[in-house]
């Protein structure tokens, strides 16, 4: 049947974990799978797909970052250099040793995990401003040593070409094969997170955000924990940053530099802090404005001119304004972001027609 | 030995340079506890201010430089109403995005208006350097050192005497005691800014003048942060100190390391230096230690 929430009856701590509170959540959830594994598929052309792998990458990004900086409250400038790690990671066991894709994405994530955890290491001692400006040092210096150590970058122009992926000698070569790669590696974080934010790990990462000194005092140990944070949110950039390079069938550091860092933090601010379906909304948002801006001005433009390239240095600073903009927005207006939103349209048809 | 001399001489003269920008981010943060990510495009700004009056609408410099000024510490005043207030008592991530998003805007804007073509800040500056014992000294240089020390002594003076500057500080300790005390918490934190836009438009000014006007003069303020980090987030002497140390840090250890990596020294060496600060000391020379309480 079909069931709507209309009030709060639940007697138990187990009832209110529960991830599907009304059967109308699970119907929900079968419909958005169904959505993404048949009809997404089927109606897409191979632009639209692409544009759907890209958002499923941001996805599993984003989802990784909110754990670190929504969940457990350590803000990480850094994350896309973690995403470097593990797609150079990935770039080199694949070109170099030849290894499956799916090794290369838990080696690349497991990679970027070592090193996120070395470079929380800081957080014992610091945090707040002070950690965001040490994870803003982790960004340079792994870049750094991508671009300088030869050994990593493979030399000229820091590129490593990927040989295309494959699953069980069948070659992913097309979009739509792509899509399913990405398809179910996102599904996969986006449900790991869902429990691991309902576990005793979730709820001591909720503690140390709401008040460190509280939480140890509880009997968390901190230092743990955020080490935990770390390496479970640079895991899950390092398997995004594996995944985009199997993607893109390079390796470049072009494509994590601070710039990505900055956009998943704006992913996750415009999506809402602590909340993993807000890291889906915030990555399919920061990754389709720059695309909807570009139709939009192109539309306008073509009605008084030809397209040139001064069009497009337009888009380039427009882009720039209408990002920082609506982060700026955001921060003002609904600091929860999207989720937040979202909500209250739920919340508004839960009651819906009786509003009172 | 004389190589190693005229690195370090070099580094600590940029080094003056570096300072002049912390000086601006240390200001915002002593009083207002804001992180400026937004630092260096703030520097850009003024660059593209003072490269559009002096060069574009051809202002004379001293009609340009007062309007450049006057302009900056508008933008500053603005920031703070439109941008900053009303994120007052948000937790930190939000005022760290909230600047992050206003470098993003400003390196939008500023192109859009003025160009993205590089610009210059022409100075009536002898461009021949000074020789001293075989150095080489650039009167710029000699020009940001001064500025620096200048507002050193300026905002010392400020902040131990005036009644303003001690209002300042009792607002930078504890905002609600500044408050019950009757300090006007919203005009210090707007005069605030205004500083802040000052020194950034002198800042953007020199470094414009040394790198030339385009959006890439914002990359200054990365080097901001190993700076403070160094010096001590809230200490105006810190970000002198911190400033000369990164420079000379960073231009002796490219001269030395920089043959064997092939460059990029300069914009990795400081990082490290900040990481190992953080490791051993968070708050720097001079910064206050936190104390947490429960």
């Amino acid at each position: 049947m079909f069931y709507r929430a209309c009030g709060v009856f639940k007697t138990t701590y187990a009832a209110d974990m529960e991830l599907y509170p009304v059967p109308l959540a699970k119907y929900t959830v079968a419909a958005v799978a169904v959505f993404c594994a048949v009809i997404v598929p089927l109606v897409s052309s191979d632009h639209l797909l692409s544009l759907a792998n890209l958002v499923g990458i941001a996805v599993v990004g984003a989802i990784g970052l909110n754990i670190l900086t929504g969940f457990t409250g350590q803000i990480s400038i850094g994350h896309g250099a973690f995403m470097a790690v593990g797609g150079y990671t990935a770039a080199i066991l694949s070109a170099r040793y030849g290894m499956p894709f799916w090794v290369g994405l838990i080696a690349g994530g497991s990679m970027a995990a070592v090193v996120g955890t070395f470079f929380g290491t800081p957080s014992l001692r610091i945090k707040g401003l002070y950690l965001a400006i040490a994870t803003l040092a982790a960004q340079f210096i792994i870049e750094w040593a991508i671009n300088h150590i030869t050994w990593i970058s493979g030399g000229v122009q820091s590129t490593i070409y990927v040989p295309k992926p494959a699953l069980a000698g069948l070659p992913l070569d097309s979009e739509l094969k792509k899509y399913f790669m990405i398809l179910v590696v996102a599904a996969m974080a986006y449900v790991f997170a869902m429990n691991l934010v309902r576990t005793r790990i979730g709820r001591a990462f909720m503690a140390i955000r709401d008040r460190d000194v509280a939480a140890e005092i509880l009997g968390v140990n901190i230092f743990a924990y955020k080490l935990l944070a770390f390496a479970i949110s640079s895991f899950y950039a390092g398997v995004a940053g594996a995944l985009f390079t199997y993607y893109l069938e390079i390796a470049n550091y072009e494509q994590f530099t601070i710039t990505v860092s900055v956009q998943y933090l704006a992913m996750i601010i415009i999506g809402g802090l602590g909340s993993v379906l807000g890291s889906v909304f915030g990555a399919v948002f920061i990754t389709l404005l720059p695309i909807v801006l570009r139709w939009g001005v192109e539309g306008v433009w073509e009605l008084f001119a030809p397209p040139t390239s001064m069009m497009l240095d337009f888009l380039a600073n427009l882009r720039l304004i209408v990002f920082g903009g609506l982060i700026i927005l955001f921060l003002i207006l609904e600091p929860e972001g999207l989720y937040r939103l979202w909500k209250h349209v739920k919340d508004y048809f839960r009651v819906w027609p009786f509003a009172y | 030995m004389g190589f190693f001399l005229e690195l370090l001489v070099n580094g600590l003269l940029v080094g003056m340079m570096y300072a002049l920008v912390a000086l601006s981010f240390v200001l915002v943060y002593k009083a207002t506890s804001v992180i400026n990510f937004a630092q260096g495009e703030l520097v850009m700004l003024g660059g593209f201010i003072a490269a559009a009056t002096l060069t574009i609408y051809g202002i004379p410099l001293v009609i340009a430089l007062p309007l450049t000024l006057g302009l900056m510490i508008a933008v500053g005043f603005g920031l703070e109403r439109g941008m900053l207030r009303p994120l007052i008592g948000r937790p930190v991530i939000g005022i760290i995005m909230a600047t992050i998003g206003l470098a993003s805007v400003l390196r939008g804007l500023a192109p859009m208006i003025w160009g993205a073509a590089t610009k210059d800040v022409p100075l009536p500056l002898p461009v021949r350097p000074f020789i001293v014992y075989d150095l080489f000294i650039s009167p710029l240089n000699l020009v940001a050192g001064g500025a620096s020390l200048l507002f050193l002594a300026g905002f010392g003076y400020f902040f131990k005497k005036t009644r303003t500057g001690i209002a300042m500080r009792a607002v930078a300790d504890d905002q609600q005691a500044a408050m019950a005390m009757g300090i006007d918490v919203g005009s210090i934190f707007a005069l605030t800014w205004g500083i802040a836009g000052l020194v950034s438009a002198i800042g953007g000014v020199i470094w414009g003048n040394f790198l030339g006007v385009d959006t890439h003069l914002a990359l200054v303020g990365l080097k901001v942060f190993p700076v403070v980090i160094l010096g001590g987030l809230d200490s105006v002497g810190g970000a002198i100190l911190g400033g000369l140390i990164v420079g000379a840090v960073e231009n002796v250890s490219a001269g030395f390391i920089d043959p064997y990596v092939g460059g990029g020294t300069k914009d990795f060496m400081p990082y490290v230096l900040m990481i190992l600060a953080l490791m051993i000391r968070p708050s720097g020379f001079f910064g206050r230690e936190i104390i947490e309480r429960v």
